[in-house]
């Protein structure tokens, strides 16, 4: 299934695109999503520990994405 | 009486202190404390001239009213406004403000200070930082990574 990645920040500049489109099995895990990701942007390969989070909030790695679920990942935040 | 969530936004306009402190006020409340962010000339050294800030606003203001909900089981009663700008920022300019009513000023105050570090360590804002050094991307302490590498930090979501 296709998901839409949302990406901020660094991570945005690295990849060029504020989002991406990424093929991943069904059942698969925001981990899942975060190795492809890193897989196409070679300049994220060096990122070990990026925020993540689903439909809007913080979320594990092992977190299953649900079908047309919102992924987004960043790097540490600095609001204020 | 738990908490209310007045007024959170994120916004490209510039902030209106005034209108975040007129939302939480009420004759129920005799206090109100504000607290706002100001872009500094300088960091880490370094001399700043501006400052650009980037939002996942969504989430950002999903984040906002998670805290204003902690900080009302924390101070009952209290009442909270967040006003956080994105955008390109002068030095001198306001980047955030929140604003914290109460019945009386401690709860007022500490309600002001608990959102404003909240905010700082889980609103999902970036800040990149231009001057005569260059362009730096400034991210947290890595509080955030340090206190779960899975990506979540502190009890939101």
């Amino acid at each position: 299934m296709i998901v839409r990645v949302l990406l901020f920040a660094r991570y945005q500049e690295a990849a060029g695109s504020p989002e991406l489109r990424v093929d991943i099995p069904e059942g698969a895990t925001l981990g899942t999503v975060w190795e492809e990701v890193r897989r196409r942007v070679p300049r994220l390969r060096e990122e070990e520990a990026p925020l993540m989070a689903l439909d809007r909030a913080y979320a594990r790695a092992d977190t299953t994405v649900p079908a047309e679920g919102e992924v987004a990942f960043f790097p540490p935040v600095s609001g204020g | 009486m738990s908490v209310s969530m007045i007024l959170c936004r994120v916004t490209s306009d510039p902030l209106d202190p005034r209108a975040a402190e007129a939302a939480v006020g009420d004759r129920t409340r005799g206090a109100v404390a504000t607290f706002q962010g100001v872009v500094r000339d300088h960091h880490a050294g370094r001399r700043v001239t501006r400052i650009e800030y980037s939002a996942y606003a969504p989430m950002a203001e999903e984040v906002f009213r998670a805290i204003a909900a902690e900080a009302g089981g924390r101070f009952g009663g209290v009442a909270i406004a967040v006003l956080h700008r994105i955008g390109g920022l002068q030095v001198g300019e306001v980047s955030l403000v929140v604003a914290a009513g109460s019945v009386h000023r401690r709860e007022a105050h500490e309600a002001c200070s608990f959102v404003v570090d909240a905010i700082k360590k889980r609103a999902p804002i970036w800040k990149k930082e231009f001057g005569d050094d260059g362009v730096f991307w400034i991210e947290g302490p890595g509080e955030c990574a340090a206190l779960d590498p899975a990506g979540r930090p502190g009890r939101d979501g």
